[in-house]
């Protein structure tokens, strides 16, 4: 009788459309979320432990790839992003059992949430060609003048995704940062990093061109400040800053005022900063948090 | 490495302008008259390079780690050893002065940075970069002899050179002439070379071997020792325009060739890699292989230079990360390649 050999994925960092392993060569262990019963956390796998080099390595990506993707047709951009949520519908199975063991869910819960993630992106897809028309226009003037002030994306978006919802809440993010244009490193939910391993592989497999989003594994607190400080880095969203270890979101915003990072910060107030819920559908907030506007007179002729 | 197998050379000069090379070129080969056969059979005469060897000896010396104060000393030296280059069909005198410019304040938000040790130009644009770096101490290099293809008559060559150094410039990179090389009409090239370096004067001659276009490391080896025989001052791997243009096994046998011809003559030969150099992790890979092979005396833009554009930005964007603590972006730094408009 032959006996298989287990072939076990190696979870590694997603950078400019690769899949490296962290330069400073350190892995972490995740264990799945206590169900109960079970006394000893259960191991899930070693993720790459990304260092502060890998997240430089990931915003010199991100600012490559950021113009071609800003040049994108606002149509094509949604086309592209609604490509993700079909290869995410084709890996449900895998989303769902990583929710699941990333989170603790039942079955019936993480089907759910896999739902809600994919839906997310075709709602965001959605908005690509749409939301100008909402955040920008015509402006009446007093004078002869066509003032139009159109929305535009800010560049590299540094984002510490949710450390709780480690799927649906990382879709949330995410997507209202792409979808206009912007480019992103994210530094995925330091316990829960495996589901944003997966959906860096949907991403990677949907057309979505490599560097527009990098993920970015490993300790919050470790990578968070670099890129709080980088002078490369045009906005910061400080959501996954809640709830993560041994990370003051206070300390990162100022870091981020160096060179007026545009700031979102996370939900709450203070110190009791908490993570938003996410299933709720969102509204334009976080897609238009990452937007810069740009105001063009011209002069009204007869 | 062992210098030529001819007989050993016991004469100590100090600079090749105050020797007669043909004369001392006879007197290294042993030869009453040089022919293109003892030229020939001496440069084949020198040991071949272990290709295998050789790329693993450079792949070795990259992996070194440079840190904190030593880091920051290598960045400064790099900066001080870059010609910062422009040569396009479209250099505008603007873009020059730019270039210029640029040179006597590589970081205005930092002015301790050190300045590059030259501006490498077109020969009709070493006036304009003159004007603008007046005695500042920074040079000025002017490509020669029909760079960067090297097809043109000698006299055409020469008269490229004489124009260049009449202008002002302080060092002149010329071409060889790659079709004779490969050909093996050394003799052809040898005359070239000395004919040049006597057309430059007082100015220091860089000859650009075009390693992309000699395809082997022995024929990199028999052109760094054919062009020191001639008097060069410097070798130099490429002229920017074709690929591969500088590698570090390139660089690493060059530097093996300088020196052995120090050894041989006492005479210092500079180095210049150019092209491909991009940032500072390779400017430092270059750094310690200088250190490595050639030894510290050529630790020092008179001896060693990068030729380069972008890679001063990518330097000034390291010295900015080791001054502020914060990674630095291409916001903080001169635009490469602003608009000509």
């Amino acid at each position: 009788m032959s006996t298989r050999v287990d072939v076990r994925k190696t979870y590694k960092l997603y950078i400019g459309g690769k899949f490296p392993r962290s330069e400073s060569g350190r892995s972490y262990e995740v264990t799945a979320a206590p169900t109960g019963r079970r006394s000893t956390p259960r191991f899930l796998a070693n993720a790459a432990q990304g260092s502060r080099k890998d997240a430089r390595d990931a915003v010199v990506a991100a600012r490559k790839a950021q113009p071609g993707w800003a040049g994108a047709t606002a149509y094509n951009r949604g086309q592209v992003l609604y490509r993700v949520a079909e290869v995410m519908e084709g890996r449900r199975a895998q989303l769902v059992q990583d929710v699941r063991d990333a989170e603790g869910l039942t079955a019936a819960r993480a089907e759910g949430v896999v739902s809600a993630a994919i839906d997310r992106w075709v709602w965001y897809a959605g908005w690509s060609d749409k939301y100008p028309q909402v955040l920008g226009g015509l402006n009446p003037v007093a004078g002869p003048y066509f003032d139009i002030s159109a929305p535009e994306p800010t560049g590299v978006v540094a984002v510490l995704a949710p450390q709780a919802s480690s799927l649906l809440g990382l879709v949330s993010v995410v997507a209202p940062v792409v979808v206009s244009g912007n480019t992103c490193v994210v530094v995925a939910s330091q316990d829960r990093p495996l589901p944003a391993i997966d959906l860096a592989e949907c991403l990677a497999t949907s057309d979505v061109p490599g560097g527009v989003v990098n993920v970015v594994t490993g300790r919050t607190a470790e990578i968070a400040p670099w890129l709080a400080s980088h002078r490369d880095v045009n906005a910061i969203d400080l959501t996954g800053a809640a709830d993560a270890d041994g990370v003051d979101w206070a300390d990162l915003e100022i870091a981020a005022a160096d060179n007026l990072k545009r700031v979102l910060r996370p939900g709450g107030t203070g110190a009791e900063a908490v993570e938003p819920d996410f299933a709720p559908v969102p509204d334009l907030s976080r897609l238009s948090a990452f937007l810069e506007t740009k105001t063009v007179w011209h002069p009204k002729g007869r | 490495m062992t210098g030529p197998r001819q007989r050993p050379y016991t004469r100590r000069v100090s600079t090749a302008t105050d020797v007669d090379v043909t004369a001392r070129a006879r007197d290294l080969l042993g030869v009453s008259r040089l022919t293109n056969s003892a030229l020939t059979g001496w440069l084949h005469g020198l040991p071949g390079v272990d290709q295998v060897g050789c790329e693993a000896r450079a792949a070795g010396l990259s992996t070194r780690s440079i840190k904190t104060s030593s880091k920051a000393w290598a960045i400064d030296l790099a900066i001080s050893m870059i010609d910062l280059t422009t040569l396009e069909g479209a250099d505008t005198p603007g873009k020059v002065r730019g270039l210029a410019t640029r040179a006597l304040v590589p970081d205005p938000t930092a002015p301790d940075t050190p300045s590059p040790a030259a501006v490498c130009v077109y020969g009709d644009m070493v006036g304009i970069a003159k004007e603008t770096l007046g005695d500042s101490g920074v040079k000025v290099a002017a490509v020669a002899t029909a760079f960067p293809s090297g097809r043109a008559s000698r006299a055409v060559k020469l008269a490229d050179t004489r124009d260049a150094v009449a202008a002002g410039a302080d060092e002149i990179d010329m071409v060889i002439d790659r079709g004779a090389f490969l050909a093996g009409d050394y003799l052809s090239v040898f005359r070239e070379i000395a004919e040049t370096k006597e057309a430059c004067g007082d100015a220091r001659l860089k000859v650009i071997m075009e390693t992309g276009e000699l395809v082997t490391y022995d024929n990199v080896r028999r052109a760094s020792w054919l062009s020191m025989l001639a008097g060069g001052d410097f070798v130099k791997t490429s002229t920017g325009k074709i690929s591969p243009a500088a590698t570090l096994p390139v660089t690493l046998t060059m530097l093996e060739a300088v020196r052995d011809w120090h050894d041989l003559t006492g005479e210092q030969v500079g180095v210049k890699p150019a092209g491909g150099i991009r940032t500072s992790k390779d400017a430092i890979r270059y750094l310690v292989t200088v250190h490595e092979i050639a030894g510290e005396a050529w630790l020092d833009n008179h001896w060693f230079r990068f030729g380069a554009s972008s890679l001063l930005n990518d330097l000034v964007l390291q010295r900015q990360r080791m001054a502020t603590g914060a990674y630095s972006g291409a916001d903080y730094v001169a635009d490469d390649a602003p608009s000509a408009y």
